[in-house]
This record gives C-alpha cells, structure tokens and sequence, in this order.
C-alpha cells in the first residue's frame, strides 16, 4: 500500500497530508483512523462481526437503497434544472430533455432508479425479516424502516406524475381516487354522509382529503404543483432526516443483527 | 394448444389456489426447494420457459413495455432471494438439529474484521455495479412517454403505478375503502407491529424457518402470494375494464366477462327464506354484520380455545399481542377467503350498504 517512487512523493506532499490526516490504512491504528476520521466513512463501525460482512448475509439491500437514494438526488437536481412544473410547459420540457440534451439519459437513470430503489428497499425488508432482525433491541428501528418504505412509494408515486403525459396522470387519477374512499375524510367513503348539519355537507369534494391531496377535484395544475414540491423537496427532507434516525439506530442497538 | 392451457390456468381462479398450493409446498418441503440441486433445475428449466414466453407476440406485447421491466427484475430477485433464504434456513437447520450453531454464530463469522478494507471495498464494488446496472439500463431502455396529459380521455385499462398494482387488484373484491385506505393502512400498521407481536427471542440474526415456523409462514404468505402475486396479475394478467386476460391472450377490448354477483342479504332474504328484502338497513344486512361481528370477535376466542396452536399462541403472547396478531391475521386472510367466496358463489359483499357507501 505504501508504494514507491511517485506514489510515495504524492503521500508526503503537503496537500495530501492536509487532506488524509493519517498514514495509509495498512496497520490497526490507520484503519481506525480511515473510518472515525472521515465524516462519510464514520457512518461504518471501525471493526465488525465477520457475518455482517458477507454478502449472503446482508444482500447489501440496505447500503444499495441508500445509494440509490443519493444516485436519485443527484439525478433529480440535475433534471429540475430542465423541468417547470406546470399544465404548460412540463410535457415540453420532458421532450426537450429527451432531444435537446446530449447523453441524456438522467431522466432514464431517474426513473429507473426510482423503480429499482423500490425492488432494493422491498428485498432489504424480506432480508430483514428472514434473518429475524426486527427482534429485539431492533423493534424501533423496523419500524422506521416500515415509514421510510412508505416513504418511498409516496416518492415513487409523486414523482409519476411529472411528466404530466397520459400515464401519469391517469395512473395518479386511479391513485388519489383512493382518497375519496377514506372513511369519514373522503366524500365517497363511509361515514361521509353522516358528517352533515341540516343541508350542510361537512365532506364534500371541495374539501374532502382528495381535494386536500390534489388541490382540486381532478388531476390538475395545483395537483402538479402539489406532487412536483412533495417529490423534490418535503418527502426527501422526511426521508434524509429518518435515514440518519435509521443509520443511527443501527450502529446503536449493536450494529448489523447477528446471533445474540 | 399449450398455450391455451396455460391462458386458462392464469385466471386468477385457478392461479391463485395453484399459488396458495405451491406456497404451502414449498413451506413444507422447504429443504427441498432449498437444495442446491433444486435450485439448479429451477434455473435450467426456467430459462427456455422465459425464452418461450418472450417468444409469443402477445406476451411480448406487454412485458416490452418499459415500466413493466422493473417487474421483470423483481421478479427474478425475489425468486433468487426467496430459493436463496430458505438455502440458507434449511443448511442452518440441519445444524441446530445436530446440536450445533448456525453458521452466522460459528467462532470465525463471530470474529471482528476492519471496516477498513473488509466493509468499505464490498460497499465500493457494490456502488460500482450497480451504477454499470442503471446506466446500461438507461442506455438501453428509454424512459416511457405518452401522449400530452389529456383529462378528457381516459386510457383503458388505467393502472397505477405497478408497486400497487396489489391493492388495484383488491379492487376486485373490496370496494375502494377497504382496498385503498383500510387494508393498505393495516399493511403498514401490521409491518411496524411485527417485532412487538412475534415474542420468539429465537431466530435473531440468522437464517433459520424450523426455530420460528410461524412467523415466516404468515409473513412470506403475505409478502409473495398476496402481493407479489397480486401485482403480476395486475400487471400482466389485466386488461381494457380490469378483464381477465391470459398472457397469450390478445388485449381485446371487446372480450365480455358474464358477472352476476350478489350479496349475502340477497342470498338469505330473497333465495334462501324467499320473503324479500327487509325495509330496514340494518335488518336487511344484520347477517352480514353479525357474520362480520363473529369474524373479528368469536374466532380469535374460538381459535384460543379450541385448538392447540391457538392456545400455544395465547399463552406465550398474552391477551392483547394474542389479538392484535389475530386481529391483523385475519383481516390478511379476508382477501383470499372474499376471493373463493367470490368465485364458488358469485359473492359480492357481505355487508352491502351502498346507502351509507359501507360495503364489505
């Protein structure tokens, strides 16, 4: 690891030195230091139980959910630079994303990317399950993992709607038609009809929770608006700041499941 | 002649008890379906079946489309992992049957290792491939693009997006309420209770199905037969007005499904006593709502009494994780019991109160 010649200059030059504050990471005391020095590498414990290593054993669902997510952020801030979320420009603006930018392909890495997260995040849930590792001290943090898997269907499904095409709104039509149906909040769901005074109409389809989630009656404008700042910036906060709860509980309740 | 055949036995009819079938065998011959060798076979003879599917135009039609990809990886992960969890179950198995450890608590796996190369280099590669994976992907495929939003013209079929295709599929048998917001709300609530129910310490942190039978059956039921399955009959097996289509069945649109369904307060008050139906709501479906009432409420108390397991079960959780799991149990079951119900008597609800939109 140390190497010669060139390799051995580089290291001793001042700039690197500044950079990496230890010695390469061939012995105890520098593998250490790698890990608790860096802010990215600390999110790992410094020495692990072997089982937690092996790929049978993790699957590396987890780790691939989590870079998929940063692959998607990155990806998704690129593509708003391209895209304006209204009835009149975000279809065009989807085209001219696909024929005016060379090597396009972020929406394709995007998209893709978002199916894949949601496959990486159910096979994690199905490993977590099978290796029994929700059980305790883990219960708290499976739960967090149960929200932040919801958190991603929402994701998923905000983020269909935006190139506001026939698919997506259709698909985000049958969707939020769920809504009308919730009970006692949805004009169409049971208990709706009991919440009226006289021939006043508590529920309506003019406030009801699929108004509240569209900003309208139908898939509309305001509904795109609604979907395009839930998908770009209030459910990833939720989620970042629930992946750090997770990172954290799991490097807490004694780091990756392994026989007690 | 084959296909035709096969068209026929992808009916959710048919397809859905062969896949409550083959669930149940593979519990129960789980060191079988485990085996390397099975697992072998299973791939030899899935691939020129997966060749002979693409083969077919029909079925070409619609897995071509570009959304419907990621089912196709899906697909081939969760068999993988599923063949892959009960593979290591079964070897651990063995082990704790001669008295020794599973294989994650053996000396050497115990053994602390560096993060620094032994995590951080598998995270790296891992990075890696799976970036190769999305660009070749990208390259490959093209994200899909339909005509401009058009709110006066409804494509038939309509589908959600296909992670919930399961619940559209419920569609069929619960109204909107039921399979949109209650079930769906009960999935999530149930998830996150799963570690406060399941008060086994064994099991944690290795692979094992003998050590904690239960609770891989009722979850692995849930998770590959009601929603994996759910969601390939969504997606492929649903055409124009949520018809049922086999997969080398042309997407017809004028293909017409006889239904007569009927409800239980008009099996009783009109074909059973033959005196009509009752003025009276709640006289009209009181059968439906006390059969509902017993549902929820006798048969946790029945199973608790009456059977070993159920008694098992009550004494090790106590009363209320006992009906917090029944209770979530159940209701699981109420899918695939409305479906038989459905298909054996032509059932539509159970309680049918469209007057208060209250239909079960």
């Amino acid at each position: 690891m140390a190497g010669n010649g060139i390799a051995k200059k580089v290291r001793e030059t001042q700039v690197w030195k500044s950079i990496f504050r230890h010695g390469p990471p061939d012995n105890a005391r520098n593998r250490a230091a790698v890990i608790a020095g860096n802010v990215f590498l600390h999110l790992h414990p410094i020495k692990l139980k072997k089982s937690g290593v092996q790929l049978g054993y993790t699957w590396c669902m987890g780790g691939l959910t989590f870079f998929i997510f940063l692959a998607l952020t990155v990806t998704g801030l690129l593509l708003m630079f391209y895209y304006r979320p209204t009835a009149e420009y975000a279809f065009n603006d989807i085209i001219a994303l696909r024929e005016h930018v060379p090597l396009g392909i972020m929406r394709e890495i995007h998209r893709w990317g978002a199916h894949a997260m949601v496959i990486t995040v159910w096979i994690h849930m199905f490993r977590v399950f099978m290796t029994g590792s929700y059980k305790p001290p883990r219960e708290f943090n499976w739960g967090i993992g149960v929200i932040l898997l919801v958190l991603t269907l929402l994701l998923s499904f905000t983020g269909y709607l935006l190139p506001w095409d026939q698919l997506a709104i259709w698909a985000i039509t049958v969707g939020s038609n769920m809504a009308k149906a919730t009970p006692f909040m949805g004009n169409g769901g049971p208990g709706a009809m009991l919440a009226r005074i006289g021939d006043f109409v508590m529920v309506s389809d003019k406030n009801d929770v699929r108004f509240q989630l569209l900003g309208g009656r139908f898939v509309g404008e305001p509904a795109l608006l609604r979907f395009y700042i839930l998908h770009c910036v209030f459910i990833p906060l939720v989620v970042g700041v629930l992946i750090a709860v997770h990172f954290w509980r799991v490097r807490k309740d004694g780091g990756i499941s392994a026989p007690l | 002649m084959l296909k035709a055949l096969i068209n026929q036995l992808a009916d959710p009819i048919i397809s859905f008890p062969i896949a409550t079938l083959a669930f149940w065998w593979m519990i129960k011959y789980y060191r079988f379906f485990g085996s390397k060798k099975f697992g072998m076979w299973a791939l030899i003879v899935s691939i020129p079946v997966v060749a002979w599917f693409f083969a077919d135009p029909n079925f070409y039609l619609i897995i071509k489309t570009p959304d419907n990809v990621p089912i196709g990886i899906l697909l081939i992960l969760v068999c993988f992992f599923t063949w892959f969890s009960l593979h290591k179950a079964a070897v651990n198995d063995e082990r704790i049957e001669q008295g020794l450890v599973p294989i994650e608590a053996l000396p050497e796996n115990r053994e602390k290792v560096w993060s620094w190369p032994n995590l951080v280099y598998t995270e790296l590669f891992a990075i890696i491939a799976c970036t190769a994976f999305l660009v070749i992907w990208a390259i490959i495929f093209k994200a899909p693009l339909e005509e401009p939003a058009n709110p006066t013209w409804a494509p038939n079929p309509a589908k959600a997006p296909w992670y919930f295709l399961g619940l559209q599929e419920m569609l069929v048998y619960f109204d909107p309420w039921m399979a949109g917001v209650v079930l769906p709300g009960l999935v999530v609530a149930g998830l996150i209770a799963i570690p406060y129910i399941d008060t086994n310490p064994k099991g944690n942190g290795y692979f094992t199905f003998m050590e904690r039978k239960w609770a891989i059956i009722s979850f692995l039921y849930g998770w590959l037969v009601l929603w994996v399955y759910l969601i390939i009959v969504g997606v492929f097996f649903r055409g124009p007005n949520w018809t049922f289509y086999g997969p080398f069945e042309y997407w017809d649109l004028h293909k017409v499904v006889a239904e007569y369904n009927i409800n239980l307060s008009e099996f009783i008050w009109i074909k059973g006593l033959g005196i009509g139906m009752p003025k009276n709501l709640i006289l009209r479906e009181i059968f439906g709502i006390l059969l509902t009432f017993a549902y929820v409420g006798i048969i946790p108390v029945w199973v608790a009494k009456a059977t070993k397991i159920g008694r098992k079960f009550y004494e090790d959780m106590g009363s209320i994780r006992y009906y917090i799991f029944m209770f979530l149990f159940i209701t699981m079951m109420s899918l695939p019991i409305k479906m038989v119900l459905r298909w054996l008597f032509s059932l539509k609800y159970i309680v049918a109160l469209p007057e208060w939109e209250l239909n079960l």
